[in-house]
């Protein structure tokens, strides 16, 4: 692997997050403070990792599917049907590995779902993926009958709210399959395979790639990413709220994706990248709460990360700007 | 039958047998009281759809017209009922603020070249984080012009009620078609959606028909937002959460081409009328419970985005790139 | 005749350069009123170029346009459409999914109180197709007919906007006899109204059908425009393909008349409307160099081999056993290789490293497990970097970044780590450098001693011959000759390609 060299830790996303930071600390002098209690850490910066961590749950299945030029809409979606699979199956006093394995073969069925329509069928990933966001949510509701499911199953509810070294348990779940996922993709061809097809789906074909196996694979995982994230988020309020979980998540997950640098015209990724996405949206987040602000002000922030990222992105601000400063701009084809 | 009539005939003949098969189940269904409040119960979502037509048919999509919904209502209820401005005035306002909103979305995806779901997605954010702002609550509006307007109805023979809302929503369908098949504007929304390179080419103004396509649809995001703030005389930001995915679905449902380049104003309100159908049934029955409703639109939705693919990959639809010279 | 024919468009020493690959070298075309003039050369030639120049899609770096003796500049497709220079390209540039009237009306319709007057539109429609003899109803939408009428659609579009120039870009390409005829007709009508017609194509038989006057471009130059009864067809392949045949005397490439053992058999091979079933034998320590214009059949008949189409009759004999290839993945686990003709479309990984594009191939043949890690990944790239003698300030810099010669040696550096046994290269030097060029040409030589099999589609008729051991040729999607031993020279494969065995060959020099 290579070294860290200055230009890695100088990326504009530390940068943003360091600045998003210091801006929660002056709002809120006490952002930094981190206390021992109970046997784990509590806190406004644990919070924030802890809070973020659903979101980088569904950044990191969501990254190589916006790599490869897809985009998975249905993952809120996903998650309220994993969570409503895992509270009810907690209720009926199924024991955790059951209750996990149970959900997490829901999330890889929906993934399946989409992948195909988006492999097999050739159906826009948009478009794919939207029957699911529409459709999921019912189907949440049918299975916890249009009730909050509530249980108390201890173990399942240590997955939402327990501490491992006193880290919190979802920051440690979403920590271990960054890594994970992210040993995968590059220990493995499959990074490579994804990169491959996400800039030239056409030369990916003439090199024998098997294409559309990948990116089955990748919303099936998708999938599973964003049935663990419904099951954390279940386990967190100790119930199933068909209604609300995960609502607009699917939103936050491609933002999270898109401010770690993955662009969604595909191409290159970083998973870890993605978390760092996710970590800063739940900064944003955390400092407008503490700083006293309504939380919905988060909603026109994040309005305004994403209308910065676009402008940025932007060929044509580009374009005009290395005009301004006089450098020639060779003329596309 | 030239085969892009296949899916508004489809929807159509669905709905008829739908609600045939409803009417056999319960006879009383089969009443102008349950036909005028569908037009009632369904306005906003029905003059919300014929602006994610126009997107649609465009080859765009509008992510942000629920939360422009719920904007629109709590601006109105603002204007109204805080700072005491006339209704009318409140909507003039309204719909002028909506437009000019969409126009800033329209003039994102034209200049930044950007796909229209992620600066639809901001629009969205901003919309109901505005709304958010403005207030946490739900604002009654009580004001003599909104009692009359609600209480504005045509009496149809059997006891339903022709709303004036409802009435407004058939107006605006009617308005909306006569735009989109009978106008240069519309003929350019088409263009756009078929091929926008050829459009541009062929001297389809592209600019200012996306900003206006937009803009439109953000102005009926507005006014099905004041319909909303009508029929539940109040104003709450988070009005007509998820909205925009059923107008997009009635839109589908109603025979235009996801993709775009193909499409009917005039489906759209049976799309809208399907969704009105499956909620009424669900009302009568009783037993059911109101999440069939999204299991049966998501059911409807992947039907005619498959019957889609099969239409028009058997039609060979559709230009083929062509290579970038060597 | 149309000698004094006044000219309407002039171009005059246009230049366009992309990056560093010089498009168009200073080229000078005139168009006359009242002629049609046909416009030829090879992928990469420079046609597209300047017709986009002339019709205002690119902005010429160089160089001047006069319309009418004015000196005009366009900066939009539309506005040389306003000035009268109309534009059909071979893929229709219309709208499939409007009906015909608004395709011919858009943006022009006839309009009272802001509502269009569709009853109008449409008899205006009827009416100017009917000056195209085009009988059909105007209010279905323009899918719903063949590609021909789609053209001539699309002509009279054209024509009703511009009417000084009229541009027609391969418009023939997927017509069948009967349509060409038709659109011939109307050709011929719009050359009595006194319109310049430009007609680009690489059927001969249609220049000679339909032109007055020929222009033929290569590699970004002008190589001669001359009257149509000053040609043959032997004379004007020649120019096309740049054979100055006297210079050139075949050396016979050793040790190939007895050829190696036999690795396939390609058993007729065809697609229907793609290519006429193709048999030929496939020798392991041979090149069989394939010659033919574009449109030909020849890249059509490569990717029948390769599996990117999938035949529908006839199949290889490989190992053994008869099959057919179903997909580029099962070519590669035969052990073939391809380097497709357009190297940015699909070949090349713009935004990926050297190093990532040389071991794709490979690390798609290992599957996804046997990863190959970074330091193996820097071998097998800094090997072939070495022995390709690939130009790149490192293996991590990204492909997109090296000039085309060097994107080739990728591609080429990408198939042979696969340890392959049988190569399809198409065009492999097109629009690279001289010195690459050589570099390329003495690669396929070496990889021919060294036993592979290769099949190599070339315009280049010196290369072809320098290195071929047999020379099949393609005419018309079909397999027309195949040449071997002394037979391999320019002139012979002229011939094959012009389908003119008699015709004396060294008349004109280009």
């Amino acid at each position: 692997m290579r070294r860290l060299s200055l230009s890695d830790i100088a990326k504009p996303q530390l940068l943003a997050l360091a600045f998003i930071l210091v801006l929660n600390w002056m709002v809120f002098p006490g952002f930094f403070n981190v206390t021992w209690q109970d046997g784990r850490l509590f806190g406004s910066l644990i919070d924030v990792i802890n809070r973020g961590a659903p979101v980088a749950i569904l950044a990191i299945g969501m990254t190589a599917i916006i790599a490869t030029r897809g985009v998975d809409l249905s993952v809120g979606a996903v998650m309220a049907v994993a969570g409503a699979v895992a509270a009810t199956s907690a209720v009926a006093g199924q024991p955790l590995i059951v209750t996990l394995a149970g959900a997490l073969l829901v999330g890889l069925a929906c993934g399946l779902w989409n992948g195909s329509l988006v492999a097999f069928l050739g159906i826009q990933p948009f478009v794919a993926t939207l029957v699911l966001m529409v459709a999921g949510r019912g189907v949440a509701q049918l299975i916890t009958e249009g009730s909050i499911v509530t249980f108390s199953d201890p173990a399942l509810i240590f997955v939402g709210t327990g501490s491992v070294l006193g880290l919190p348990m979802p920051a440690v779940i979403a920590l271990i399959l960054m890594i994970a996922a992210h040993l995968v993709m590059r220990r493995t061809a499959i990074g490579l395979f994804v990169e491959a097809i996400g800039t030239n789906l056409s030369a990916a074909n003439y090199t024998g790639l098997r294409a559309r196996t990948v990116i089955l694979g990748l919303y099936a995982f998708g999938g599973c990413c964003a049935a663990l994230a419904g099951v954390i988020a279940a386990a967190d309020i100790r119930g199933a709220d068909a209604n609300n979980a995960g609502l607009w998540l699917e939103l936050d997950a491609i933002l999270a994706v898109v401010i770690g640098g993955t662009s969604l015209l595909g191409g290159r990724f970083s998973i870890p990248m993605s978390v760092l996405g996710a970590v800063i949206i739940q900064a944003m987040n955390t400092g407008i709460l503490v700083s006293g602000l309504p939380p919905e002000f988060n909603l026109i922030v994040k309005a305004s990360v994403i209308i910065l990222i676009l402008v940025m992105q932007s060929d044509r601000v580009a374009e005009v700007v290395s005009r301004r400063f006089g450098r020639m701009t060779t003329r596309g084809k | 039958m030239n085969p892009r009539y296949r899916p508004l005939a489809a929807t159509t003949i669905i709905f008829v047998i739908a609600y045939a098969i409803c009417i056999s189940q319960y006879p009383s269904m089969w009443s102008t009281r349950v036909l005028g409040n569908f037009l009632t119960d369904n306005a906003f979502l029905g003059i919300a759809a014929v602006g994610a037509t126009f997107v649609i048919i465009s080859g765009g999509i509008d992510l942000s017209v629920g939360a422009v919904v719920g904007l629109a209502g709590v601006l109105v209820a603002v204007l109204v009922s805080q700072l005491g401005v006339h209704p009318v005035a409140a909507f003039v306002i309204v719909l002028a603020i909506s437009a000019a909103f969409g126009a800033s979305m329209g003039a994102a995806i034209h200049f930044l070249r950007v796909p229209p779901f992620i600066v639809t997605l901001a629009g969205m954010f901003m919309a109901r984080g505005l709304a958010s702002i403005l207030t946490q609550d739900s604002i009654p509006i009580d004001h003599d012009v909104y009692r009359a307007i609600s209480g504005l109805y045509y009496r149809l023979p059997g006891g339903g009620r022709l709303s004036a809302i409802g009435l407004l929503m058939l107006f605006v369908f009617l308005v909306g078609g006569i735009i989109a098949h009978k106008t240069r504007f519309g003929s350019y929304v088409y263009a756009l959606g078929g091929n926008p390179t050829s459009a541009a080419l062929m001297g389809v103004p592209v600019a200012r028909t996306t900003i206006g396509i937009y803009a439109l649809a953000s102005f009926l995001g507005g006014l099905a937002g004041i319909v909303y703030s009508l029929y539940t005389s109040s104003g709450y930001p988070l009005a007509a959460v998820g909205m925009e995915l059923d107008a997009i679905a009635a839109v589908v449902i109603g025979g235009t081409l996801l993709t775009g380049g193909y499409g009917f104003i005039f489906g759209t309100l049976i799309g809208v009328m399907l969704q009105g159908l499956v909620q009424t049934y669900i009302v009568f029955d009783g037993t059911l419970s109101s999440w069939w409703t999204k299991i049966a639109i998501g059911l409807l939705l992947f039907m005619f985005i498959l019957l889609q693919k099969l239409v028009f990959s058997a039609q060979g639809r559709g230009p083929r790139l062509k290579r970038a010279p060597a | 005749m149309t000698t004094d024919n006044e000219v309407v468009l002039e171009a005059r020493g246009i230049i366009k350069t992309f990056g560093n690959h010089a498009a168009l070298k200073g080229v000078d075309i005139s168009f006359r009123r009242g002629e049609v003039h046909a416009l030829l050369g090879e992928n990469g030639a420079g046609k597209s170029t300047l017709i986009k120049i002339v019709t205002g899609a690119y902005i010429p770096d160089g160089g001047t346009i006069h319309l009418e003796g004015q000196p005009v500049s366009f900066a939009t497709p539309q506005q040389a459409q306003s000035l009268g220079i109309g534009t059909v390209y071979q893929e229709v540039n219309l709208l499939p999914n409007m009906t015909v009237s608004d395709n011919l009306f858009i943006g022009r319709q006839p309009t009272s109180a802001g509502i269009v007057n569709r009853k109008a539109t449409d008899e205006m429609a009827r009416e100017v197709l009917s000056r195209y003899g085009l009988d059909i109803d105007v209010r279905a939408e323009l899918s719903t007919y063949s590609v021909a009428v789609q053209q001539i659609v699309a002509i009279a579009r054209a024509v009703e906007l511009s009417g000084k120039v009229l541009i027609l870009d391969e418009p023939t390409a997927s017509l069948d006899r009967h349509e060409v005829d038709k659109l011939f007709q109307i050709i011929r009508t719009l050359k009595a109204r006194g319109l310049a017609i430009v007609f680009i194509t690489h059927f001969l038989d249609q220049v000679f059908e339909l032109s007055d006057r020929v222009t033929v471009l290569r590699n970004g130059s002008l190589i001669g425009s001359e009257r149509i009864d000053a040609l043959n067809r032997t004379s004007l392949v020649r120019m096309m393909l740049g054979k100055d045949l006297v210079q050139h005397h075949h050396t016979p490439v050793e040790g190939q008349a007895e050829g190696g053992e036999t690795l396939m058999t390609v058993r007729q091979l065809g697609l229907t409307g793609k290519v006429q079933p193709i048999d030929l034998e496939i020798r392991k320590g041979e090149v069989v160099g394939v010659a033919g214009l574009l449109g030909s059949g020849r890249t059509e008949m490569a990717r029948l081999m390769f599996g990117i189409d999938i035949a529908d009759s006839g199949g290889l004999h490989i190992d053994g056993r008869e099959r057919v290839v179903r997909s580029a993945r099962e070519a590669v686990d035969l052990g073939f290789g391809f380097c497709p003709e357009d190297r940015k479309a699909d070949g090349i990984f713009g935004d990926l490293s050297v190093r990532e594009n040389i071991v794709i191939a490979m690390q798609a043949r290992l599957g996804w497990f046997k990863a190959l890690n970074r330091d193996e990944q820097m071998e097998i790239a800094g090997n072939f970097i070495e022995a390709l003698d690939i130009r790149t300030a490192s293996a991590d810099l990204p492909v997109k970044l090296l000039s085309g010669g060097n994107q080739q040696k990728v591609i080429l550096a990408r198939w042979l780590a696969t340890d392959p046994r049988f190569l399809i290269l198409d065009e492999p030097t097109r629009g690279i450098d001289v010195g690459a060029h050589a570099e390329i040409v003495r690669m396929i030589s070496r990889l021919r001693e060294d036993g592979l099999a290769l099949v190599v589609i070339s315009s280049e008729l010196d290369e072809i011959v320098s290195y071929s051991s047999r020379v099949v040729v393609m005419r018309d999607r079909t397999l027309v000759a195949e040449l071997e031993g002394a037979d391999i020279t320019p002139s012979k494969i002229v011939q094959s390609i012009a389908g003119q065995a008699g015709e004396p060959v060294a008349e004109v020099t280009a």
